[in-house]
């Protein structure tokens, strides 16, 4: 009951600084919403009993990645003229087709994962929680079953990061 | 979540909540004073010494004359971040030490049943819990630099999170030292496993077995807090007062004592992981909690006395010392340490 | 890809490290100064023009009102003019006094530089150690004079009063403590890391630049070149004593600081010598009633604490007010150098300049 209420409570915010974010006319504003929406999400991940996902959520997205977002936002001015405002029809209709398909996986996701049973890793992840913690679990995940994606996330970033040093300093 | 627990425990636990956050505002105030009298004596003045017993009502004037000020706002700021920056920024500051234990436990002379910690909450990722609601701590300032529509805010702001985001990596990496030592990410077990002595006499205190570390986070520890010689977001000198230019009575307020708390956390965190938090000789186990405060009072004392003797840094080169020195010899910590407890095991 | 805009921070004329109302017009790259203007006048009274309405007497008092850090040395500067003007011989006595007035007056001048200097670099305590030396050079002015800042201490042919009994011990005793003071300030900022990492490189300007610029004072010897007014053409009673002229390699501002550091040494060496060898005599020359210079103009220079202070006097020999008074206050010249240092460097070295130049506003606008 009480576990209900919150999270429809939550999940009503999060859904509402959502929309803030992609309506707001100012930038910072929607920086400043999209935290709001993490740290609501991470209240939902510690509802769910995952604590160190939560952490990592408000530590690695809200912290860090957005405060590097709202330096971008802060420093260049994004407020444009009314001419230069991209043409709003062209800007929808694109809107529409992403949230069409964004619709169509979910409801894949949905009928796949209701044909099926949980799968054994999710299970496996979901004993001992309580027990250990989740911080050992992740880790034991992340370097058994999910270390090739992992090195390839953190390979990617390293690609990125190198990147964006050459493109930002024009002579090495 | 449990069962809706018996109403002595929550009653005993909203009780703590509000013994910790009164203790926070009050050593807060006491900060204040101490800094003032310390820097006082320091500079061959006798400071505060009209309100209370030798000034130690001094912050809580200062408090209401700052309440009764006028909030000023400038025409050009942005209202809604403008009036949230500082909120964010207090709040921020409490939030961090909820999850610092320090005591052992009680039960309020056998009132309760069970024993409650002395601590708001133990969770298991209590260290990762800190970390997080800091760099939360980062919007306040980074959002009053902005909202303020000036440029030594912007700047100061700007200087401050930067600052922040560069020294939590070192500060992370020296904590990550002591996570790997004690195994734990709960500061109560961190705690906990620092009990004891080696040959009787030293105690088992993460900081001789990391003293590098220590220091790695006592100096990123400094920045984190913006304290001299790295309060560049302030720099008087420089930036008028940087990021709080333009707040006035409570706003300011808030932004001051965020300060305080800040640092009364940053000691406290320090405490905990490398001195042994509560753990102390000589007194019974439910006076623990003197040699926290003990111990905490000893790190601000450090503090202040830095802050008064030291000349500033440039930013440029705290920028510089912060990633071309502090940070690989970081990581070079966590490598050995993480060596050597392979090695050892 | 984004055009970065410079960024225009108006500093002053109402900041906390612009020593007074200087105001410089920042164009910043990021915290690097591409561009500033020097923007002064604020404290403009018109003092030059004013002097031309006093007569001769009262103009000792508006001189005060200039470097109002370094009255003293204001006053010495006028009246030693006049004296050329009208070729007053000067006793002995007054000579030595007026001598031991001007370096005490160094002294407190020095203070108040390096107190706002170290407090620029965030070196607070520093501020209050030079501030408490800075008071017990007060305190002998005050015994002397009855003021504390604006001395109005000196007459032309002489000096109004004669020190009080019991003055000269106090002088000396003063000296014994400042000798120690000063080894305490450095061992606060000579040689703290943080201190030599701000201060050294920063600003540099070469001899002859320095030259070119008009510099004068610490910064000009800061540079290298040994120029001190006090030895090339000595005035007052420097000539008999024995000092050393510290002169700095760099030019940068540690070497201004240095300087300026050992300058508080010779200082006290100077006073030293001056009450040791105090002689006997009247303090006052032989002076018209009515003091009317003769028609003519003169130059005459000293080294104020700030550097080469001189006035150009000229007299047309009816009116008993100068026909023309102007004055070349070392503060304003030596802030011309102001623009040129700060080039490249970040805000925070902005105002280690500014402080290193030890500039006040009241001399800089008159």
């Amino acid at each position: 009951m009480f576990e209900s209420i919150l999270f429809y409570t939550l999940a009503a915010f999060i859904l509402g600084f959502g929309v803030l974010v992609v309506t707001a006319r100012n930038t910072v504003h929607c920086v400043v919403f999209l935290v709001a929406n993490f740290l609501c999400v991470a209240m939902i991940y510690v509802m769910l009993g995952a604590e160190f996902l939560a952490i990592i959520q408000v530590l690695v997205y809200a912290g860090g990645i957005v405060v590097l977002y709202l330096f971008v936002v802060m420093l260049v001015n994004l407020k444009r003229g009314p001419d230069a405002a991209p043409d709003r029809r062209r800007q929808s209709r694109v809107g529409f087709v992403l949230a069409a398909v964004m619709l169509a996986e979910i409801s894949a996701i949905l009928v796949y994962s209701a044909a099926r049973p949980a799968s054994a890793v999710a299970a496996a992840a979901a004993t001992p929680l309580q027990t250990v913690g989740n911080t050992e679990v992740v880790g034991m995940l992340l370097y058994t079953d999910y270390l090739i994606p992992f090195e390839v996330a953190s390979m990617l970033l390293l690609v990125a990061m190198i990147g964006a040093i050459l493109l930002a300093k024009k002579e090495i | 979540m449990p069962a809706w627990l018996p109403p002595p425990a929550v009653l005993a636990h909203l009780g703590l909540i509000l013994v910790v956050f009164n203790m926070l505002v009050l050593s807060a105030a006491f900060m204040v004073w101490m800094e003032r009298k310390v820097c006082a004596y320091i500079q061959d003045r006798n400071g505060p010494n009209r309100v209370g017993f030798e000034g130690v009502l001094q912050p809580f004037a200062d408090v209401i004359k700052l309440l009764f000020k006028e909030e000023l706002r400038p025409k050009a700021a942005d209202a809604l971040l403008f009036a949230i920056a500082p909120v964010i920024s207090a709040a921020a500051a409490f939030a961090a030490f909820a999850v610092i234990p320090f005591g052992t436990s009680t039960t309020l002379w056998g009132l309760l049943d069970q024993p409650i910690p002395l601590q708001v909450t133990d969770v298991n990722v209590a260290v990762l819990v800190i970390f997080a609601i800091t760099s939360m701590g980062i919007y306040g300032i980074v959002l009053a630099g902005w909202s303020s529509n000036s440029k030594y805010s912007l700047l100061g702001g700007l200087r401050s999170s930067a600052q922040m985001i560069s020294y939590e990596l070192s500060y992370g990496l020296a904590l990550a030292a002591v996570i790997m030592l004690a195994g734990s990410l709960s500061l109560r077990e961190i705690v906990l496993n620092q009990a004891g002595t080696w040959w009787g006499f030293i105690p088992r205190w993460y900081v001789f077995l990391q003293p590098i570390g220590f220091l790695i986070f006592m100096t990123a520890g400094v920045a984190e807090t913006n304290r001299a010689p790295f309060d560049f977001p302030e720099a008087e000198q420089e930036l008028v007062a940087g990021y709080h230019t333009e707040y006035s009575s409570m706003s300011f307020a808030m932004f001051f004592l965020a300060e305080y708390v800040n640092m009364v956390t940053v000691s406290a965190v320090a405490t905990s992981l490398f001195l042994g938090g509560w753990l102390g000789p000589f007194l019974p186990d439910w006076l623990a909690w003197v040699w926290f405060l003990v111990k905490v009072f000893l790190i601000l004392f450090f503090y202040v006395w830095m802050r008064w003797t030291l000349p500033r840094y440039r930013y440029d080169q705290l920028m510089e010392f912060g990633w071309k020195y502090l940070l690989p010899v970081a990581v070079l910590n966590l490598l050995a340490t993480a060596a050597l407890i392979l090695w050892i095991g | 890809m984004f055009d970065t805009n410079e960024l225009v921070i108006n500093m002053g004329p109402q900041h906390p490290s612009t020593h007074g109302v200087l105001r410089v017009i920042l164009r910043l790259d990021g915290e690097r100064v591409i561009g500033s203007d020097v923007v002064i006048g604020y404290l403009h009274r018109g003092v030059e023009k004013l002097c031309e309405h006093r007569d001769w007497a009262q103009i000792v008092l508006i001189t005060d009102r200039m470097d109002y850090v370094a009255a003293a040395s204001n006053n010495l500067g006028y009246v030693e003019t006049v004296e050329k003007l009208m070729s007053i011989e000067v006793p002995r006595r007054a000579r030595y006094i007026r001598t031991i007035l001007a370096e005490l007056q160094r002294i407190a001048s020095h203070c108040l530089w390096l107190g706002t200097h170290a407090m620029d670099i965030g070196a607070m305590t520093v501020f209050l150690y030079a501030f408490r030396e800075r008071e017990l050079v007060l305190d002998l002015f005050e015994e002397y004079c009855g003021a504390r800042l604006t001395y109005n201490a000196m007459r032309v042919g002489g000096l109004p009063l004669d020190i009080p009994p019991g003055w000269d011990r106090k002088v000396r005793d003063f000296c014994d403590i400042l000798g120690p003071k000063v080894d305490e300030y450095e061992q606060l900022l000579t040689h703290n890391r943080i201190w030599l990492e701000r201060t050294r490189g920063v600003g540099v300007i070469p001899g002859e630049d320095a030259v070119a610029i008009g510099l004068s004072g610490p910064p000009l010897r800061g540079s290298g070149i040994p120029r001190d007014v006090r030895k090339d053409e000595p005035y007052a009673a420097y000539a008999e004593f024995d000092f050393d002229i510290p002169i700095g390699a760099a030019g940068d501002t540690y070497d201004r600081y240095l300087v300026r550091i050992e300058e508080f040494r010779q200082s006290v060496r100077i006073i030293r010598q001056a009450l040791d060898g105090l002689p006997e005599g009247p303090i006052l020359g032989k002076v018209p009633r009515l003091i009317k210079p003769p028609a003519g103009e003169t130059y005459h220079a000293i080294e104020a604490p700030k550097g080469e202070l001189g006035y150009f006097i000229a007299s047309d020999g009816k009116s008993n007010t100068p026909y023309r008074f102007r004055v070349r206050p070392p503060s304003f010249c030596n802030l011309q150098a102001l623009s040129r240092l700060i080039k490249g460097h970040l805000v925070a070295d902005v105002v280690a300049l500014i402080g290193s130049l030890d500039i006040v506003l009241g001399e800089v606008d008159r």
